[in-house]
Protein backbone atom coordinates (compact mmCIF):
# COMPACT_ATOMS: atom_id res chain seq x y z
CA UNK A 1 0.00 0.00 0.00
CA UNK A 2 1.41 3.18 -0.92
CA UNK A 3 -0.43 6.44 -0.12
CA UNK A 4 2.58 8.91 -0.23
CA UNK A 5 0.60 10.91 -2.88
CA UNK A 6 -2.10 11.48 -0.72
CA UNK A 7 -1.98 13.67 2.45
CA UNK A 8 -2.45 11.44 5.58
CA UNK A 9 -4.77 14.45 7.17
CA UNK A 10 -6.52 17.57 5.43
CA UNK A 11 -4.22 19.55 3.40
CA UNK A 12 -4.97 23.16 4.33
CA UNK A 13 -3.23 24.78 0.96
CA UNK A 14 -5.07 26.39 -1.33
CA UNK A 15 -7.50 24.39 -3.49
CA UNK A 16 -6.67 24.24 -7.37
CA UNK A 17 -9.51 26.41 -8.82
CA UNK A 18 -10.23 28.98 -5.89
CA UNK A 19 -14.06 30.39 -6.21
CA UNK A 20 -13.46 33.81 -3.77
CA UNK A 21 -16.67 34.50 -2.34
CA UNK A 22 -19.06 31.29 -2.74
CA UNK A 23 -21.05 31.66 0.66
CA UNK A 24 -22.27 27.70 1.89
CA UNK A 25 -24.54 27.90 4.42
CA UNK A 26 -25.26 24.90 6.71
CA UNK A 27 -27.96 24.97 8.85
CA UNK A 28 -28.23 23.41 12.36
CA UNK A 29 -30.66 22.38 14.26
CA UNK A 30 -31.18 20.94 18.27
CA UNK A 31 -29.68 17.55 17.55
CA UNK A 32 -27.70 17.85 14.54
CA UNK A 33 -24.52 15.91 14.13
CA UNK A 34 -22.66 16.47 10.91
CA UNK A 35 -22.94 20.31 10.96
CA UNK A 36 -19.12 20.60 11.45
CA UNK A 37 -18.20 18.15 8.84
CA UNK A 38 -20.33 19.94 6.43
CA UNK A 39 -18.66 22.92 7.10
CA UNK A 40 -15.42 21.44 6.65
CA UNK A 41 -16.32 19.89 3.27
CA UNK A 42 -16.93 22.98 1.90
CA UNK A 43 -13.92 24.86 3.28
CA UNK A 44 -11.99 21.97 1.39
CA UNK A 45 -13.64 22.46 -1.70
CA UNK A 46 -12.61 26.23 -1.37
CA UNK A 47 -15.60 28.02 -0.24
CA UNK A 48 -16.84 29.62 2.66
CA UNK A 49 -18.98 27.59 5.35
CA UNK A 50 -21.52 29.66 7.05
CA UNK A 51 -23.27 28.58 10.13
CA UNK A 52 -26.73 29.30 10.01
CA UNK A 53 -29.25 28.87 13.02
CA UNK A 54 -32.53 26.89 13.00
CA UNK A 55 -34.24 29.85 14.57
CA UNK A 56 -32.81 32.85 12.77
CA UNK A 57 -35.12 34.25 10.35
CA UNK A 58 -32.17 35.29 7.49
CA UNK A 59 -30.36 33.30 4.89
CA UNK A 60 -27.04 35.79 5.66
CA UNK A 61 -27.02 36.17 2.06
CA UNK A 62 -25.40 32.18 1.43
CA UNK A 63 -25.58 31.41 -2.65
CA UNK A 64 -26.40 27.92 -1.45
CA UNK A 65 -27.64 25.95 1.95
CA UNK A 66 -26.64 22.02 3.29
CA UNK A 67 -29.56 20.64 5.97
CA UNK A 68 -26.67 18.13 6.97
CA UNK A 69 -27.34 15.04 9.08
CA UNK A 70 -28.52 14.28 12.68
CA UNK A 71 -31.40 13.69 14.92
CA UNK A 72 -32.77 16.66 15.08
CA UNK A 73 -35.36 17.62 17.75
CA UNK A 74 -34.72 13.77 18.83
CA UNK A 75 -36.60 12.50 15.94
CA UNK A 76 -39.56 12.70 17.96
CA UNK A 77 -42.94 12.32 16.04
CA UNK A 78 -41.07 11.70 13.04
CA UNK A 79 -37.34 12.30 11.41
CA UNK A 80 -37.23 15.93 10.33
CA UNK A 81 -40.88 16.48 11.20
CA UNK A 82 -40.54 19.54 13.61
CA UNK A 83 -37.61 20.91 12.10
CA UNK A 84 -39.07 21.67 8.71
CA UNK A 85 -41.07 24.00 10.59
CA UNK A 86 -38.51 26.02 12.29
CA UNK A 87 -38.17 29.72 11.27
CA UNK A 88 -35.02 29.04 8.84
CA UNK A 89 -36.81 26.33 6.82
CA UNK A 90 -39.84 28.96 6.16
CA UNK A 91 -36.85 30.98 4.77
CA UNK A 92 -35.23 27.84 2.71
CA UNK A 93 -38.16 26.80 1.20
CA UNK A 94 -38.64 30.29 -0.09
CA UNK A 95 -35.65 30.75 -1.45
CA UNK A 96 -35.44 27.23 -2.91
CA UNK A 97 -38.88 27.90 -4.64
CA UNK A 98 -38.17 31.08 -5.84
CA UNK A 99 -36.57 32.91 -9.36
CA UNK A 100 -33.27 32.34 -7.68
CA UNK A 101 -33.69 28.75 -7.40
CA UNK A 102 -31.15 28.13 -4.33
CA UNK A 103 -29.10 25.41 -4.46
CA UNK A 104 -29.86 23.10 -1.57
CA UNK A 105 -28.28 19.73 -0.45
CA UNK A 106 -30.55 17.19 2.33
CA UNK A 107 -27.84 14.60 3.56
CA UNK A 108 -29.23 11.69 5.87
CA UNK A 109 -31.54 14.25 8.52
CA UNK A 110 -31.95 16.83 6.07
CA UNK A 111 -33.08 14.63 3.11
CA UNK A 112 -36.02 13.76 5.66
CA UNK A 113 -36.56 17.49 6.52
CA UNK A 114 -37.06 18.05 2.84
CA UNK A 115 -39.42 15.49 2.17
CA UNK A 116 -40.74 16.78 5.05
CA UNK A 117 -40.97 20.60 4.00
CA UNK A 118 -42.27 19.04 0.50
CA UNK A 119 -38.93 20.06 -1.31
CA UNK A 120 -38.75 16.63 -2.41
CA UNK A 121 -41.77 14.04 -3.16
CA UNK A 122 -41.65 10.50 -0.82
CA UNK A 123 -40.70 10.13 2.49
CA UNK A 124 -38.35 7.85 4.78
CA UNK A 125 -39.45 5.06 7.28
CA UNK A 126 -37.32 2.81 9.26
CA UNK A 127 -34.69 0.45 7.72
CA UNK A 128 -36.44 -2.58 6.64
CA UNK A 129 -34.32 -4.67 8.77
CA UNK A 130 -34.96 -2.33 11.76
CA UNK A 131 -31.34 -1.77 12.63
CA UNK A 132 -29.16 1.33 12.38
CA UNK A 133 -25.95 0.72 10.42
CA UNK A 134 -23.23 2.72 9.42
CA UNK A 135 -21.17 1.08 6.27
CA UNK A 136 -19.14 2.25 3.71
CA UNK A 137 -21.31 1.79 0.45
CA UNK A 138 -21.55 2.53 -3.23
CA UNK A 139 -24.07 4.56 -5.03
CA UNK A 140 -24.63 5.62 -8.56
CA UNK A 141 -24.69 9.01 -9.98
CA UNK A 142 -27.43 8.54 -12.33
CA UNK A 143 -28.14 12.07 -12.84
CA UNK A 144 -25.12 14.49 -13.45
CA UNK A 145 -27.03 17.49 -14.11
CA UNK A 146 -28.14 18.89 -10.86
CA UNK A 147 -26.42 21.37 -8.93
CA UNK A 148 -25.06 19.00 -6.52
CA UNK A 149 -23.55 16.22 -8.92
CA UNK A 150 -22.73 18.03 -12.09
CA UNK A 151 -19.18 17.54 -11.68
CA UNK A 152 -19.38 13.91 -11.91
CA UNK A 153 -19.67 11.62 -14.83
CA UNK A 154 -23.05 9.95 -15.40
CA UNK A 155 -23.39 6.43 -14.43
CA UNK A 156 -20.20 7.04 -11.90
CA UNK A 157 -19.87 4.59 -9.15
CA UNK A 158 -18.86 6.46 -5.67
CA UNK A 159 -18.40 4.99 -2.46
CA UNK A 160 -19.05 7.36 0.86
CA UNK A 161 -20.43 6.22 3.80
CA UNK A 162 -23.82 5.65 5.34
CA UNK A 163 -25.02 5.28 8.41
CA UNK A 164 -29.07 5.41 9.59
CA UNK A 165 -31.59 3.99 11.23
CA UNK A 166 -34.82 5.70 9.38
CA UNK A 167 -33.04 5.20 5.44
CA UNK A 168 -35.47 3.53 3.84
CA UNK A 169 -37.31 5.58 1.00
CA UNK A 170 -40.64 5.22 0.36
CA UNK A 171 -43.19 7.17 -1.89
CA UNK A 172 -45.98 5.27 -4.26
CA UNK A 173 -45.89 3.55 -7.23
CA UNK A 174 -46.83 6.84 -8.95
CA UNK A 175 -44.53 9.00 -7.88
CA UNK A 176 -41.57 6.68 -7.94
CA UNK A 177 -42.66 6.08 -12.13
CA UNK A 178 -42.41 9.54 -12.22
CA UNK A 179 -39.42 10.68 -10.51
CA UNK A 180 -37.77 7.76 -12.80
CA UNK A 181 -39.40 9.01 -15.97
CA UNK A 182 -38.13 12.87 -15.14
CA UNK A 183 -34.46 11.49 -14.26
CA UNK A 184 -35.26 12.76 -10.78
CA UNK A 185 -33.29 9.87 -9.18
CA UNK A 186 -30.47 11.38 -8.43
CA UNK A 187 -28.46 8.25 -7.02
CA UNK A 188 -28.82 4.62 -6.54
CA UNK A 189 -27.58 2.21 -3.83
CA UNK A 190 -25.21 -0.22 -5.93
CA UNK A 191 -24.25 -4.06 -4.90
CA UNK A 192 -26.56 -3.54 -2.12
CA UNK A 193 -29.89 -2.11 -0.77
CA UNK A 194 -28.81 -1.77 2.67
CA UNK A 195 -32.03 0.11 4.00
CA UNK A 196 -34.97 -1.36 1.75
CA UNK A 197 -35.36 1.68 -0.28
CA UNK A 198 -38.06 1.55 -2.83
CA UNK A 199 -36.19 1.14 -6.03
CA UNK A 200 -32.79 1.17 -4.49
CA UNK A 201 -33.03 5.22 -4.30
CA UNK A 202 -30.55 6.59 -1.91
CA UNK A 203 -30.97 10.14 -3.51
CA UNK A 204 -33.50 12.37 -4.81
CA UNK A 205 -33.54 16.25 -7.12
CA UNK A 206 -36.23 18.37 -7.71
CA UNK A 207 -37.23 19.18 -10.91
CA UNK A 208 -35.07 22.35 -11.49
CA UNK A 209 -32.32 20.62 -10.06
CA UNK A 210 -31.09 22.94 -7.51
CA UNK A 211 -32.71 20.70 -4.27
CA UNK A 212 -31.03 17.31 -3.89
CA UNK A 213 -31.38 14.68 -1.17
CA UNK A 214 -29.55 12.20 -0.27
CA UNK A 215 -29.04 9.54 2.75
CA UNK A 216 -25.45 8.74 2.88
CA UNK A 217 -23.16 11.00 3.58
CA UNK A 218 -20.89 12.49 1.49
CA UNK A 219 -18.87 15.26 4.14
CA UNK A 220 -17.39 12.08 5.73
CA UNK A 221 -15.78 11.27 2.37
CA UNK A 222 -13.91 14.42 1.42
CA UNK A 223 -10.75 14.32 3.40
CA UNK A 224 -7.71 11.78 2.66
CA UNK A 225 -7.50 9.76 6.22
CA UNK A 226 -10.88 9.97 7.27
CA UNK A 227 -13.06 8.35 4.52
CA UNK A 228 -14.07 5.05 3.31
CA UNK A 229 -12.02 2.68 2.45
CA UNK A 230 -10.52 2.41 -1.57
CA UNK A 231 -8.50 0.31 -3.25
CA UNK A 232 -5.67 2.90 -2.47
CA UNK A 233 -6.20 2.36 1.47
CA UNK A 234 -7.75 2.34 4.39
CA UNK A 235 -9.90 5.78 4.51
CA UNK A 236 -8.52 7.19 1.40
CA UNK A 237 -11.98 7.84 -0.39
CA UNK A 238 -12.45 11.60 -1.35
CA UNK A 239 -15.70 10.71 -3.77
CA UNK A 240 -17.95 12.74 -1.59
CA UNK A 241 -15.70 15.92 -2.68
CA UNK A 242 -17.79 16.18 -6.20
CA UNK A 243 -21.00 17.14 -4.36
CA UNK A 244 -19.36 20.30 -2.68
CA UNK A 245 -17.15 21.33 -5.77
CA UNK A 246 -20.34 20.73 -8.13
CA UNK A 247 -22.36 23.27 -6.38
CA UNK A 248 -18.99 25.88 -6.18
CA UNK A 249 -19.15 25.47 -10.64
CA UNK A 250 -23.25 25.49 -10.17
CA UNK A 251 -22.80 28.76 -8.72
CA UNK A 252 -20.01 30.26 -11.35
CA UNK A 253 -22.53 28.98 -13.95
CA UNK A 254 -20.11 26.11 -14.82
CA UNK A 255 -21.81 23.39 -16.97
CA UNK A 256 -20.40 20.13 -18.24
CA UNK B 1 -60.17 18.11 31.54
CA UNK B 2 -61.81 17.31 27.90
CA UNK B 3 -58.97 15.73 25.48
CA UNK B 4 -58.80 15.38 21.99
CA UNK B 5 -57.52 12.17 20.72
CA UNK B 6 -55.72 11.57 17.37
CA UNK B 7 -54.52 7.99 15.78
CA UNK B 8 -52.42 7.68 13.22
CA UNK B 9 -51.37 4.37 11.42
CA UNK B 10 -48.98 3.60 8.47
CA UNK B 11 -50.60 3.82 5.35
CA UNK B 12 -51.87 -0.26 4.43
CA UNK B 13 -49.85 0.05 1.38
CA UNK B 14 -46.48 1.19 3.94
CA UNK B 15 -44.87 -1.80 4.87
CA UNK B 16 -44.39 -1.49 8.84
CA UNK B 17 -41.23 -2.54 10.18
CA UNK B 18 -41.78 -2.50 13.54
CA UNK B 19 -44.88 -4.13 12.82
CA UNK B 20 -43.21 -6.63 11.44
CA UNK B 21 -40.70 -7.00 14.55
CA UNK B 22 -43.58 -7.20 16.88
CA UNK B 23 -45.65 -10.14 14.98
CA UNK B 24 -41.99 -11.65 14.90
CA UNK B 25 -41.72 -11.83 18.37
CA UNK B 26 -45.38 -12.68 19.85
CA UNK B 27 -45.08 -16.38 18.89
CA UNK B 28 -41.78 -16.48 21.31
CA UNK B 29 -43.83 -15.56 24.21
CA UNK B 30 -47.09 -18.27 23.19
CA UNK B 31 -49.00 -15.37 21.56
CA UNK B 32 -49.86 -17.58 18.44
CA UNK B 33 -53.08 -16.14 17.84
CA UNK B 34 -51.70 -13.16 15.39
CA UNK B 35 -51.22 -13.46 12.03
CA UNK B 36 -50.28 -9.45 11.64
CA UNK B 37 -49.57 -6.59 13.92
CA UNK B 38 -49.32 -2.58 12.63
CA UNK B 39 -48.29 0.10 14.95
CA UNK B 40 -49.42 3.17 14.70
CA UNK B 41 -49.87 6.66 17.17
CA UNK B 42 -52.10 7.65 19.41
CA UNK B 43 -51.98 11.94 20.75
CA UNK B 44 -53.88 13.39 23.12
CA UNK B 45 -54.12 16.82 22.72
CA UNK B 46 -55.67 18.28 26.00
CA UNK B 47 -58.12 21.67 25.90
CA UNK B 48 -58.24 24.07 28.49
CA UNK B 49 -62.24 24.58 28.53
CA UNK B 50 -64.84 23.65 26.19
CA UNK B 51 -63.82 21.79 22.92
CA UNK B 52 -65.82 24.11 20.52
CA UNK B 53 -66.48 23.17 16.52
CA UNK B 54 -63.63 25.78 15.90
CA UNK B 55 -60.69 24.06 17.99
CA UNK B 56 -62.17 20.28 16.52
CA UNK B 57 -61.50 22.27 13.39
CA UNK B 58 -58.14 23.26 14.58
CA UNK B 59 -57.07 19.90 15.76
CA UNK B 60 -57.99 17.84 12.38
CA UNK B 61 -55.72 20.34 10.45
CA UNK B 62 -52.82 19.87 13.17
CA UNK B 63 -53.47 15.97 13.02
CA UNK B 64 -52.97 16.02 8.56
CA UNK B 65 -50.22 18.87 8.70
CA UNK B 66 -47.92 18.09 11.31
CA UNK B 67 -49.39 14.91 13.54
CA UNK B 68 -49.20 12.80 9.98
CA UNK B 69 -46.89 12.90 6.95
CA UNK B 70 -49.77 12.08 4.57
CA UNK B 71 -47.04 10.16 2.07
CA UNK B 72 -46.91 7.11 4.57
CA UNK B 73 -49.55 7.69 7.10
CA UNK B 74 -52.85 8.12 7.26
CA UNK B 75 -54.78 9.90 10.63
CA UNK B 76 -57.87 6.97 11.25
CA UNK B 77 -59.35 8.86 14.21
CA UNK B 78 -60.28 12.27 16.19
CA UNK B 79 -62.76 11.99 18.57
CA UNK B 80 -63.32 14.19 21.76
CA UNK B 81 -63.00 12.33 25.29
CA UNK B 82 -64.30 13.88 28.60
CA UNK B 83 -64.02 11.41 31.53
CA UNK B 84 -65.24 12.48 35.03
Amino acid sequence: MSNDSLPLIGDYSAPDTTLNGARIGVVSFPGTLDDRDAARAVRLAGAEAVALWHGDDSLADVDAVIIPGGFSYGDYLRAGAIARFAPMMSRIIDAANSEAKLPVLGICNGFQILTESHLLPGSMIKNDHLKFLCRDQVLRVENNTTAWTNQYDAGEEITVVLKNQDGQYVADEKTLDALEAEGRVALRYVGWNPNGSRRDIAGITNAAGNVVGLMPHPEHAVEAGFGPTTAAGAHTGTDGLGFFSSVLSTLVGGTK
Amino acid sequence: MPRIVVDVMPKPEILDPQGKAIVGALPRLGFDAFSSVRQGKRFELTVDGEVTDQILAQARTAAETLLSNPVIEDVVNVEVVTEA
